[in-house]
Formats: structure tokens, C-alpha cells, sequence
């Protein structure tokens, strides 16, 4: 746990630590603008449509098509909330249902 | 009196704080309890459950790394994953660093030890409007981590009531969440592409077996292909 916390840390860290000491240049400024789109959707997509270590966008898949209220939700509200509880109901409302 | 008039400037920079923080605070009550109900099946105690919400305090970190450990993955993989997954903090902490130069090194350590995906986007559309008091920042992190300590406390002990985790679907609360942050941060056509473009390169690559590098690697590439996109237009 400890080296959970040092390798959580330290790239929280380090950036803001080490950039407030001088300018970046406007092109890195430009490339950090995309980083939270690109982790985030690198880290949603795979979550989606792998299913152990196969790809799967049969219709048997809750999680994909769950997807599309939750995405509904949270272009609507743009909040943490919503989406949330609206995606979780859904696959918790099929899997009762099924 | 003027201290009088500091003590109470500083209680609404607090108040506003929190209630900046109330949208992370819905979002991580029902997330961390999902993480304390899973931590508990894959057989945390629940001590060690809080302790992980608030040494390591990573939503995304913790979800998966109690998801390794019910498999009975060693810990250098459990660190390994985790370094992995938290890259991106690297990159919002540098993209914050701008608005943050008149800050203190005691500040940064402490302001840094709470950024999360959310306590970002909270911050950085604050901070693009106006430089809001360092009390009013700091009340947004502590208030969020509280819930997220109280979250998976609250789902440690009711982990132990719950038999299965797919029927309360507590298994959708990381895809969910995903797909509540990154339409945060989508702001025009540009962006879509590039979650597009990153998503699909991930899918590949973690089909090719690159596990969890596949995050941080597509990233590299589709932030980069954000910027090519701008200079092209």
C-alpha cells in the first residue's frame, strides 16, 4: 500500500512541483490540453468492449449498451452524479429483469 | 478587528470550497462505497480498506488494484498497475501548474497530494475564470477525500452483508465514472476526435496484450494527435 502511495504521489506531484518554476512553452501547453480526453477515453473504451482479452460488442454486452443513456446523462447534467447512478441502475435493472 | 475580518473571510473561502466540492462528493459516496463493498470480496480488511482511500486515494487506482488482488496478483504488480493507471495525474498536474506559480512548495506538496481526475476539472475551470483563495482550493480536497473515506467505509461494512456485487451493478461504477469525467472535459470537435481515436488505439493495443501500458501509451499518441489537428486547422 505504501508503494501505492509513493507511485500515486509522485506524478501528482512532480509537475506542479517542478513547471511553477518557469513557463512552458506554448506547444506543451497546447499538448497537455488533450491529455485528460485521450487517458480518459483510453481508460473508458477497453473497459466497454474487452471482455476477457477478446473484443465483444454482441448484444449480449451490458456494459456496452449501457453505455448510451450513461453517455445521454452526463452530456445532459455534465455532473459526477447522474451518469453514475443512471448507468449502474440501468445494468442493475437488466440484470434483475434477465 | 482585522483579524477578526481574516477569520471570517477564510470561513466562506471554506464554505464555498465545500459546497464547490458537493457535485465530487455525489459522485464519491456511491463510488467508494462500491470500492469498500469490492475490497471486502477480494478480501480487505476493513481497516486496510479506509487506509488505502487515504494514503493512496486513487478512485480509479484502488478499484482496480482490489480487482488484481482478489486474484492473488503480487504486490509489485498491484504497484506497477497503479503507477500505470495514475500516469495522468503527470498531466493534469502540469497542465494546473501554470495557474499555480505564486504557490508555496509546502502548498504544491499538499494541493498535490489530493488531485484527483475531479478535484482537476473542478480546479481548472476555476482557476480559467479567477484565482480563487488557496482556503477555498484546499476545501474542495479535503472535503472530497472525506467523502471518499467515508464511501468505502460505508462499503466495507455493508461488504460484509452483501453477497454479490453484480445484482447493486457496483461493477459499472468505474465505466460509469469514466464516461461522466471525459464528457466533462469534451469542449469541441477536436476533443472528440482525439477520445475517439484514443479509445479505439486502446482497445487495440490492449487486445495485443499490452495490459494496462495500452492506457498510457494510446494517450501519448492521442494528445498528440490533438495538437496536430490544431496546427493543421
Amino acid at each position: 500500500m505504501l508503494g501505492m502511495l509513493v507511485v500515486t504521489y509522485i506524478p501528482r506531484l512532480l509537475p506542479v512541483w517542478v513547471l511553477t518554476s518557469k513557463p512552458l512553452p506554448p506547444l506543451a501547453v497546447a499538448w497537455l490540453r488533450y491529455v485528460p480526453v485521450a487517458v480518459l477515453a483510453a481508460l473508458l473504451l477497453p473497459a466497454l468492449v474487452v471482455t476477457e482479452n477478446r473484443l465483444d460488442v454482441s448484444l449480449g454486452n451490458l456494459f456496452l449498451w449501457a453505455a448510451i443513456p450513461t453517455f445521454v446523462v452526463a452530456w445532459k447534467t455534465r455532473s459526477l452524479f447522474g451518469p453514475v447512478i443512471v448507468g449502474m441502475g440501468i445494468v442493475a435493472a437488466v440484470r434483475f429483469i434477465m | 478587528m482585522a483579524s477578526l475580518e481574516t477569520t471570517s473571510a477564510l470561513r466562506w473561502a471554506w464554505l464555498r470550497g465545500v459546497t464547490r466540492a458537493t457535485p465530487i462528493v455525489m459522485g464519491y459516496v456511491p463510488i467508494g462505497f462500491a470500492y469498500g463493498v469490492l475490497a471486502q470480496q477480494a478480501g480487505l480488511s476493513i481497516l486496510n480498506t479506509v487506509l488505502m482511500s487515504l494514503l493512496v486515494y486513487a478512485g480509479s487506482a484502488q478499484l482496480i488494484a482490489v480487482g488484481l488482488f482478489a486474484t492473488g496478483a503480487p504486490a509489485l504488480s498491484l504497484i506497477l498497475t497503479t503507477f500505470v493507471v495514475n500516469l495522468r495525474h503527470l498531466l493534469m498536474s502540469a497542465a494546473l501548474s501554470p495557474y499555480m506559480q505564486h504557490w508555496r512548495k509546502g502548498e504544491l506538496a499538499a494541493f498535490a497530494y489530493e488531485l484527483t481526475d475531479e478535484s482537476f476539472a473542478v480546479h481548472i475551470a476555476q482557476f480559467a475564470e479567477s484565482a480563487s483563495p488557496k482556503a477555498e482550493v484546499f476545501a474542495v480536497n479535503v472535503t472530497a477525500q472525506l467523502s471518499w473515506i467515508l464511501g468505502s467505509w460505508l462499503g466495507a461494512v455493508a461488504g460484509q452483508l452483501i453477497a454479490d456485487v453484480k445484482p447493486l451493478a457496483l461493477d459499472y461504477a468505474l465505466p460509469a465514472m469514466f464516461i461522466a469525467l471525459l464528457v466533462m472535459q469534451i469542449k469541441d470537435k477536436r476533443h472528440i476526435i482525439v477520445a475517439a481515436a484514443t479509445g479505439l488505439l486502446a482497445v487495440v493495443l490492449a487486445l495485443g496484450g499490452l495490459g494496462h501500458w495500452a492506457v498510457i501509451i494510446a494517450a501519448l499518441i492521442g494528445a498528440t494527435l490533438g495538437v496536430v489537428l490544431e496546427i493543421g486547422d
